[in-house]
């Protein structure tokens, strides 16, 4: 055990310094034109532009351009030339509402994909089995800002059943906290419902047919009985380790397009300010800190998993 | 979305279990006694016989041709082009003038005529006009993201799967790398900084506002999500017979994975090829929708949406036109790959009838 959360921190390390490089390469080095003139923004002065190129280094070799980067995320020193203010600042700033959404989203998304996913196995081919593959299929084809939109129109516009998106502090108003989360969190859990309702789906068949399922059958179990406590319990570890790996895309910036659509003021919603006004340097914090957050909480659940499943140990 | 269709670390619903593809070696893929017919003939009767996957299919190619339409449509219909500016003309609708954008700036809705027949937006341009010409732009991303993605995760995923060793642990590496990025992150971190300055690929410039761009986004973004797959199922294959059959016959590593190895998986990448379409018309519009994707004035139905979000509650038919468009066109591709990856993945199919026979003993 100990030598696979050595080999598994290790790992991680090295992808969490390939996240970096990479990240400053797409940001920097890939791109034509001149960098400083990109971290300056549309609106810059020549001396803003050469203060720039001046203190990120950007005349030095590209190693030592990369080293420069690194000091001024991890020191939080990168300021948005655009609105003058500290990134890194504003980022932990909007950290709560992004946690909010993921987490209740995330909660939500789980129960009822794991929910919907077995009604559709236990019919399978029937009626309930083919309206909710519609469903998924209508929930994964739509994207969430359009679903956000016609549901915020519908919903807070024509019915004031919703207030029309905003954020507001648990700490302020716990009732009013989730009455403004409520439409973002079904919002952002309908694709995942659909994804994760079809792999339980798939995964629940698989399983069936299985020799131990077999046994629990001939031993005159009822249905209800072995699909709950043999095949489901067997069919839920792929799930939530994807519901991890998705939970912390969420975090990472992922739900960027639910918190822009809802204006919740949340890390995505500052990720997509910050694009409509092109201001590069909190876009590639924020790329860089969300991607490396889904690394870390990755390298997390496979140790977590490894504790629970010993055979992940062995293979992994 | 990802969840954002794109955002989710699982590329999609079929994607996962799309998996379920068999290995299938030479033997296997024989014509099967029982019928006497190769397995995409067999294939295709099956599909043949899923009617709403035919139907969808034909809704998304319904609206391929439509968009190719488009330039014939906006000269002898709308008699306008898809950045032209009317804001200041008039159209008569059921004999009577109005203002195609209003002196308080709100555009007119749906006329049901040939010039703005849904509508004008605020800048007076014509929303049908937009909507067919978008849809060639989000197409287009579609189609060249499609083959970027497929044309490069085979190549790597054969390439990985069929050397192992070395090259497989680099190949490996840097495909885990992109995979560590949420979808729509690594988008909009190439969007945003490819949209200012542009890339040059070798002897390639492409500039920052060509669609080219978000297409070669899309199309580098998906990659991990083929590449995956395709490379388990090579280190599967290249253990099988045929392919040790073909090496004492004499055949070099490039014959083997052209002529061997590429043919036993043309049924998994046929299955993705739909996947992959409505996942990169999806990731387009939500690149554009955050302006990291097609760069204005070009139309495609994602900026559409984006322009029209704001204005909801007083022109919503600005917002509902393309995203409906988007959403069927996106449906249509997803319902038929789903009946594709039924025809053509029998296990799956038998699986299911083989449940559904078990259940009604139940009952």
């Amino acid at each position: 055990m100990t030598r696979f959360v050595i080999r598994r921190f290790f790992s991680m390390t090295l992808v969490l310094f390939a996240i970096s490089v990479l990240t400053f390469l797409i940001f920097q080095a890939i791109p034509n034109g001149d960098p400083a003139q990109r971290m300056a923004g549309r609106l810059s002065s020549p001396e803003t532009v050469a203060a720039i190129r001046r203190t990120w280094g950007f005349d030095d070799p590209l190693w030592q351009q990369y080293l420069t980067t690194m000091k001024k995320i991890f020191s939080g020193e990168v300021i948005s030339y655009t609105q003058q203010v500290n990134v890194l600042d504003e980022i932990w700033k909007d950290l709560p509402a992004t946690l909010s959404l993921a987490i209740g989203a995330g909660i939500i998304w789980l129960f009822l994909g794991v929910v919907f996913g077995v009604l559709s196995a236990m019919r399978a081919g029937g009626f309930t089995d083919r309206a909710l593959t519609v469903a998924a299929l209508a929930g994964v084809s739509t994207p969430v800002f359009l679903l956000g939109a016609v549901a915020l129109y519908f919903l807070a516009f024509k019915v004031q059943l919703f207030p029309n998106g905003g954020y507001v502090p648990l700490t302020q108003d716990p009732l009013d906290w989730a009455y403004h989360l409520i439409l973002p969190w079904l919002v952002l859990s309908v694709l995942f419902i659909g994804i994760y309702s079809r792999v339980l789906r798939s995964n629940l068949l698989d399983t069936m047919s299985e020799d131990y399922v077999r046994t629990a059958r001939a031993k005159g179990i009822s249905e209800r009985r072995v699909l709950i406590r043999h095949v489901l319990r067997n069919s839920l570890i792929p799930i939530v380790s994807l519901w991890a790996l998705d939970f912390a895309a969420v975090i990472g910036g992922g739900a960027i397009l639910t918190e822009s659509v809802f204006n919740l003021q949340g890390v995505g919603q500052y990720a997509a300010e910050s694009i409509q006004q092109l201001d590069v340097p909190p876009v590639m914090v924020i790329v860089m800190l969300g991607a490396f957050f889904v690394v870390v909480l990755s390298a997390v659940t496979d140790v977590l998993f490894a504790l629970l499943d010993p055979r992940i140990r062995l293979t992994g | 979305m990802a969840s954002d269709p794109s955002i989710s670390a699982s590329a999609g619903p079929g994607i996962s279990s799309g998996a379920g593809v068999g290995v299938r070696s030479r033997e296997e893929a024989q014509p099967s006694p029982s019928t006497g017919l190769g397995p995409y003939r067999l294939g295709l009767r099956r599909l043949r016989r899923n009617k709403a996957a035919l139907a969808f299919g034909a809704l998304f190619l319904l609206i391929v041709v439509l968009c190719l339409c488009a330039p014939l449509y906006a000269e002898h219909v709308a008699h306008t082009t898809p950045n032209a500016n009317h804001v200041t003309d008039t159209v008569t609708v059921g004999g009577v003038r109005k203002d195609v954008v209003s002196p308080t700036g709100q555009p007119i809705g749906p006329t049901w005529q040939g010039r703005f027949l849904l509508g004008a937006d605020q800048n007076g341009r014509d929303i049908a006009v937009r909507l067919l010409y978008g849809g060639r732009n989000s197409l287009e991303v579609g189609a060249v993201a499609t083959l970027i993605t497929m044309v490069l995760a085979t190549l790597v995923g054969i390439t990985a799967g069929f050397f192992r060793g070395f090259v497989d642990g680099v190949l490996a590496r840097i495909l885990d790398l992109i995979w560590a990025y949420p979808v729509v992150l690594l988008g909009i971190a190439l969007g945003t900084s490819l949209a200012l300055g542009g890339i040059t690929i070798g002897p390639l410039e492409i500039q920052g506002n060509s669609l080219m761009v978000p297409a070669f986004i899309i199309g580098i973004v998906y990659i991990p999500y083929v590449a995956k797959p395709i490379r388990g199922q090579v280190l599967g294959m290249r253990e099988q017979e045929f392919v040790d059959a073909a090496r004492v016959g004499g055949a070099g590593p490039l014959r083997i994975m052209w002529s061997e190895i590429l043919p036993n998986l043309s049924s998994t990448i046929i299955v993705f090829i739909p996947l992959m379409i409505a996942n990169a018309i999806l990731l387009e519009a939500a690149l554009s929708y955050l302006g990291a994707g097609v760069q204005p004035p070009n139309p495609s139905w994602g900026t559409m949406i984006s322009d029209g979000i704001r204005l909801i509650p007083s022109a919503m038919h600005l917002t509902f036109v393309p995203g409906l468009m988007l959403v069927l066109a996106v449906l249509g591709v997803n319902v038929f790959g789903d009946g594709v990856r039924d025809a053509l993945d029998p296990r799956a199919k038998v699986r299911l009838e083989d449940v559904q026979e078990r259940a009604e003993v139940q009952r």
